[in-house]
């Protein structure tokens, strides 16, 4: 067959919404998407860890401690089916991880914001991973098969993970004062980069088009954006929370909430580098990294040695 | 002290033991050397509160004042916990903390098994609990041991140290005090388990090519709540928003 036939039937499998599967043949820049994309997406899981994990120690209760780390450890194992779904496409996490340290490799910037006091744990489970599942819900249907089947996975989890940060805003808003007041700073600092989660407006977004052509992208980053907003509004004003926007009104004849405009120099400034915790989290990671590297050696030369014994049992 | 008091202090000590050991593996999360074990030290510590929190359970039923299992968990000052001292050392290195938890763990083993004996119904059953979570926790301590131990130079020479200096809290954990001797006949006298701890210890410390240290001078206090100065630091930031805001509900 040749390369344009090939391409033909690849074409035709996208049309007819059939899933690209990793022996199928794909276009080369189908596949760096694809590797970029779902590597992004691991490490956005992964990073993601580090601010919640800042304040398991600090959780006021033990029930709160579980539900956290359930959580956590729940991000964590997405981490991995979403590296072994990379792996798919003929790269391996060690070079994933070599990607991310070395700048080639991006994760999500909403965890370039800090965790400054326990609301923004509730804040991070209800807006973060509110914005995150809108998202993945819409990846459920995207062409890559692997992908695609470990975004049905996910999302089962996801839900747990709002209900678990509004239950926290809940109680906050139920509480005293202080934690009233707790409650609506988290909201003021999470709720335009939570917005931001979705990237830039369609008309600017680099890789939309291209995506959507080959329904990596099914739905555009302004229509998941609007439907995040419409359910986090109410959500919000239920209890008591205030959307921190002047310009927040509901338009009666669209039923859409309409939102003011988006700081996207920011959003520009924290994918460059300079969001507030943009060094710490990479320092954080590779040295996590460097630090393990002792074991993980330790771990291999064992396999080896174990199998060369095995091998002398059978031979002798 | 009567058999009551005596077997609400001896869930604080279960109870402490489990808090302060979760707590430590917590600061593992997103510090692991491979994601799968940051995953795993997560789920041990998950065991651990979870055990904590049964015990305190039941601790505040035996005082009957009222109170919840967070009002013990987080209300108490350093000297008011039980915990053995072997729990609240820090981590150190991932063989350190591996090497701990194979301490504990084989101790904690050998206790469960005979607690989920007790003539106290519900102390046995908490036990039998426990005893399915922690026989996991050991499995996975012990084999990182032998593989450490035998993987290369430094992760030998990294998992003997640790062995060198946790061993001077090995005896704490068997220790006894007028809280075991009130409840002779209800748990067993911890001594008793000692000779089937080391035997289970030498048998991974064996096959791991590690080696015990010899005349070792050993700490003890735990369990009477005198602790090393790293309790207190993990009760500050444990407790903080407690303390901060007693009058919160959470
Ligand atoms: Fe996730
Ligand atoms: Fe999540």
């Amino acid at each position: 067959m040749t390369e344009e036939d090939k391409l033909k039937r690849f074409n035709i499998c996208i049309e007819q919404d059939e899933k690209i599967e990793p022996k199928d043949w794909m276009p080369e820049q189908y596949r760096k998407t694809m590797i970029r994309q779902i590597s992004q997406h691991a490490h956005s899981e992964v990073i993601g860890m580090q601010p919640e994990g800042n304040w398991v120690l600090r959780a006021p209760t033990l029930r709160a401690k579980k539900i956290l780390l359930a959580k956590i450890q729940d991000e964590g194992g997405h981490g991995l089916y979403l590296y072994s779904a990379a792996e798919t496409l003929g790269i391996d996490r060690g070079e994933m991880i070599k990607q991310l340290h070395e700048g080639k490799a991006k994760y999500s910037s909403i965890f370039n914001y800090p965790a400054l006091t326990w609301a923004d744990i509730g804040a991070i489970g209800w807006l973060v991973d509110g914005a995150a599942i809108v998202n993945q819900v819409s990846l459920q249907r995207t062409s890559y098969g692997p992908y695609a089947r470990g975004m049905v996975r996910i999302c089962k989890e996801e839900s747990f993970h709002q209900r678990q940060g509004y239950e926290i805003m809940v109680t906050m808003m139920n509480g005293i004062s202080e934690q009233k007041k707790m409650a609506q700073d988290a909201m003021d600092r999470w709720w335009w980069p939570a917005l931001m989660m979705f990237g830039p407006p369609d008309g600017e977004s680099v890789h939309t088009k291209q995506s959507m052509q080959w329904k990596i992208k099914r739905e555009s980053n302004d229509v998941l954006r609007q439907r995040f907003i419409d359910k986090t509004v109410d959500q919000a004003h239920f209890i008591g929370l205030e959307v921190p926007d002047k310009d927040l009104k509901f338009n009666e004849a669209t039923g859409h909430w309409e939102t003011g405009t988006i700081n996207w120099k920011e959003f520009h400034e924290v994918i460059n580098g300079n969001g507030p915790c943009n060094h710490q989290r990479m320092k954080h990671h590779i040295k996590a990294h460097n630090d393990g590297k002792w074991v993980r050696d330790a771990a291999l030369a064992f396999a080896e040695t174990e199998k060369n014994d095995q091998k002398q049992l059978i031979t002798n | 002290m009567d058999t009551k008091e005596a077997l609400y202090n001896y869930c604080l000590r279960l109870g402490d033991n489990n808090l302060v050991l979760g707590q430590r593996l917590a600061e593992w999360c997103s510090n692991g050397p491979i994601l799968e074990e940051d995953l795993a030290m997560t789920n041990l510590s998950l065991d651990h509160f979870g055990q904590a929190e049964f015990m305190y359970e039941y601790a505040a039923e035996l005082e009957g004042k009222g109170r919840t299992c967070d009002d013990i968990a987080f209300k108490r000052n350093e000297r008011e916990y039980f915990n053995a001292l072997i729990t609240e050392q820090p981590n150190g290195d991932f063989a350190f903390t591996m090497m701990k938890h194979l301490l504990f763990s084989a101790f904690a083993q050998h206790l469960y098994e005979s607690l989920s004996l007790s003539n106290d119904k519900r102390l046995a059953e908490l036990s039998v609990r426990a005893l399915k979570e922690i026989k996991y926790h050991f499995r996975h301590s012990s084999e990182w041991i032998v593989r450490l131990g035998k993987g290369t130079q430094e992760s030998a020479m990294r998992t003997q140290y640790a062995l060198n200096e946790l061993w001077m809290f090995t005896a704490d954990l068997f220790e006894i005090n007028k809280i075991d001797e009130t409840l002779i006949g209800i748990i067993v006298d911890s001594n008793e388990l000692f000779p089937a701890w080391k035997k289970t210890i030498e048998t991974v410390l064996n096959t791991a090519n590690i080696k015990i240290p010899e005349k070792v001078h050993m700490l003890k206090g735990g369990y009477n709540g005198k602790h090393t100065e790293h309790l207190g630091h993990l009760l500050c930031e444990m407790q903080y928003l407690q303390r901060a805001y007693p009058n919160a509900k959470w």
